[in-house]
């Protein structure tokens, strides 16, 4: 059966294998669920949670997802102008990530995929250190000390490898009695590799405090979700683990958070980990480097506009009241203007001395390796900056 | 002073540093209960708990990569992967992660991590238990690797790797685990990392080795000696970053040198010694540098592994090609 990438996976029925009713019996059912607040026209399914009807928190949450948006269409407007290099952009996605930064505690951990700027916002990193990593520049991942990024991981390219450290990080605020969470994010392609199952089949046999974070925003490049697994859903790779695994709408913020909150609550108070698939739609191509006209559905992604996150949920505030035209055009300017200054501030940044790639090998430069590093500082710059 | 084999020292270095400092835990594969497949943990759990002595599923990319997390936290974390076979499934979370974090976020994150295996053959185990890693690790930027040639050595190393800021690949001589004893006082000192060990002195001929073919190696140099040839015996032990200077002093005094290594020959660590000493102590040099490594074959099964790993026949006949070149 030929499926197209937006359709629905076929559900996963489930028969014994042997028909003998006396000899086989039912020892385990599982259940999927999904929440959803807000319809794509902002309407509201459910009543929301309390923070939804907070008018701050409301209008904090759409502005870092409106300066999220802002921030990457300056990033890609960058890598088209040659000012940046390949970058990767969150249009689209924007929602899971101020999700993640409203719902994480100070002194929590994030360990990213490489889509959620804006958790990373919401947690004190620069736009500038974004501009800087996808720039070339190792100090893009050096986050500023005294924000809860100083603690976090870095961006992670390598699919899936960053998550199991989820389980480290977490048995080692558990061995201190620390009431702390872990969460760690990755791609619906992550999910097909084995550091992804490494952690979710291990992360219950210790209770550990963390939340997995499966954004599926429908392709891996070129591969659609469904072209991944014949799962039915991401999230019972959970249950295979022992954990608790649910969907949420990853376009609706309200739903997002709630789930995220909940999950991390959970992990809190001691009850172990989750896994929560949010689904979502990757607007723009992979990165810059990419083009998703070779392979995906111009129709599709038209579609997929309607679910948009960010005019879902403006159209939630405006209803609430909330939010009106003269807020939209001025939190435009400002975040406009953030983006810009960003990006001055990064293409004003001189390159690192060549020899500092020597810096952080290690704590303290073996003696082997001086003679080298000695090499490269008296040579000194070599080639173009940007 | 106790006298212990290798696989006691290594026992004996975690034991000792755990009780040292709280922060250090030791994780693996039936590392707990049962002690080791080797018994390299023997009686970690019943003192430090389950807390710090983390039985772990069987999963070695997971045991990496917690090593990792643990480690990014101030856990010093020491896990065990059973045999040198079973660690290539950890190379992607050590060479993309754990040498790397540092240098990433600038010194924000780090890895003080040690990755103990058994390396090396000889033990007659069954397939993919009898590999030589260490060339594999030492190529990656931003590692150690460690390989202990007695129980001394082992200890002093062990706790080096432990007490190091970075990231430690400790590959233990499997077939010198229970070999021979050598007194070991656990006085908690730690020997240098970065620094070859001048086994023995001499003036006619430089033997360079490390880890198993290391007793090998002071064979040779036995049997020399009774030729009325002196050999300088040295013990490379951290062959990431290599301690070139003192192999070049060495090879300066003797002009002959000739490096056993377990591991395949081409490209293996030995050829990277020879480089250094073609660059450096071409002027110093009577005859040519030797290598007696391993084949570029897989690791054979236990039948054959003795027509792989090179022996004293092996380095004797390389000697004697250099004395024949360039008599003494």
């Amino acid at each position: 059966m030929v499926r197209g990438p937006g359709c629905a996976r076929t559900p996963n029925a489930v028969k014994p294998l042997n028909h003998d009713s006396k000899a086989t019996t039912r020892i385990a059912t599982y259940e999927i669920f999904r929440t959803q607040y807000l319809n794509p026209d902002g309407s509201l399914i459910a009543d929301p949670p309390a923070f939804a009807k907070d008018r701050e928190q409301a209008r904090a949450m759409y502005a870092l997802m409106l300066r999220t948006r802002l921030f990457d269409k300056k990033a890609v407007a960058l890598q088209r102008t040659g000012q940046l290099g390949t970058y990767a952009a969150v249009l689209g996605q924007e929602a899971i990530g101020v999700a993640i930064g409203h719902t994480l505690a100070d002194d929590d951990v994030f360990i990213p995929g490489y889509r959620e700027y804006a958790a990373q916002f919401a947690r004190g990193v620069p736009m500038r250190s974004i501009l800087q990593y996808w720039g070339g520049d190792e100090r893009g991942m050096d986050y500023p000390a005294g924000t809860p990024a100083h603690h976090d991981f870095p961006l992670s390219v390598p699919i899936a490898t960053q998550v199991p450290h989820a389980i480290g990080v977490a048995y080692a605020m558990k061995l201190r009695g620390e009431k702390r969470v872990v969460l760690a994010s990755c791609g619906d392609g992550a999910t097909s590799k084995g550091d992804f199952y490494e952690a979710v089949s291990s992360a219950k046999v210790w209770n550990l405090p963390i939340v997995f974070l499966i954004s599926n925003n429908g392709w891996a490049i070129s591969m659609p979700s469904h072209r991944q697994t014949g799962a039915q859903t991401f999230a019972q790779k959970g249950l295979a683990g022992g954990i608790n695994g649910e969907q949420v709408d990853g376009n609706d913020v309200i739903a997002t958070r709630a789930v995220l909150s909940a999950a991390i609550e959970r992990a809190r108070s001691g009850e172990g980990p989750s896994l929560v698939e949010a689904l979502t739609y990757r607007l723009h191509d992979h990165t810059t480097a990419d083009d998703a006209r070779r392979y995906r559905p111009e129709a599709e992604v038209t579609a997929a506009w309607e679910r948009c996150p960010v005019k879902r949920f403006k159209a939630y505030i405006e209803a609430q009241g909330f939010w009106n035209q003269a807020d939209e055009d001025a939190l435009i300017a400002e975040g406009t203007a953030a983006a810009e200054a960003a990006s001055q501030e990064f293409l004003k940044l001189k390159p690192a001395a060549p020899e500092s790639m020597f810096d952080h090998l290690y704590a303290t430069l073996p003696k082997a390796l001086e003679w080298q590093r000695d090499e490269v500082a008296a040579r000194g710059p070599v080639g173009g900056h940007h | 002073m106790p006298n212990i084999t290798l696989i006691e020292a290594v026992n004996l270095a975690m034991a000792s540093e755990m009780r040292r400092d709280p922060d250090v835990v030791v994780l693996g594969e039936d590392i707990g209960r049962n002690g080791g497949v080797f018994r390299a943990t023997l009686g970690l759990l019943d003192e430090f708990g389950e807390g710090r002595v983390i039985d772990t599923p069987l999963a070695e990319t997971l045991v990496a990569a917690m090593a990792i997390g643990l480690s990014t936290q101030g856990i010093k974390a020491v896990a065990e992967i059973q045999f040198s076979g079973f660690l290539y499934p950890c190379v992607d979370q050590v060479v993309n992660h754990a040498a790397r974090y540092r240098n990433r976020t600038r010194g924000r994150l780090s890895c003080p991590l040690v990755i103990r295996a058994p390396n090396s053959g000889g033990i007659h185990a069954p397939e993919h238990h009898s590999e030589s890693l260490e060339t594999t690790f030492a190529q990656m930027p931003g590692l150690r690797v460690v390989c202990p040639s007695s129980p001394a050595r082992a200890y002093g190393l062990l706790l080096a790797a432990i007490r190091d800021p970075d990231p430690v690949i400790f590959l233990e001589p499997t077939r010198l685990y229970r070999l021979f004893k050598q007194p070991v006082e656990d006085d908690g000192e730690a020997l240098p990392l970065d620094s070859c060990f001048i086994d023995r002195e001499g003036s006619d001929l430089t033997l360079v080795s490390w880890g198993a073919m290391m007793h090998d190696t002071r064979l040779v140099a036995d049997q020399l000696a009774e030729e009325g040839i002196s050999a300088e015996v040295i013990d490379i032990a951290t062959l990431k970053p290599l301690d070139i200077d003192t192999i070049l002093d060495s090879v300066a005094k003797t002009g002959r040198c000739v490096i056993v290594s377990e591991s395949p020959r081409a490209g293996g660590w030995a050829s990277e010694v020879a480089a250094n000493l073609a660059e450096h102590g071409l002027l110093s040099l009577f005859a040519p540098v030797m290598r007696v490594a391993g084949y570029d074959t897989v690791m054979p099964l236990a039948q054959l592994e003795r027509s792989y790993i090179p022996d004293t026949d092996r380095i004797l006949r390389e000697v004697r090609k250099l004395f024949e070149m360039a008599p003494k």
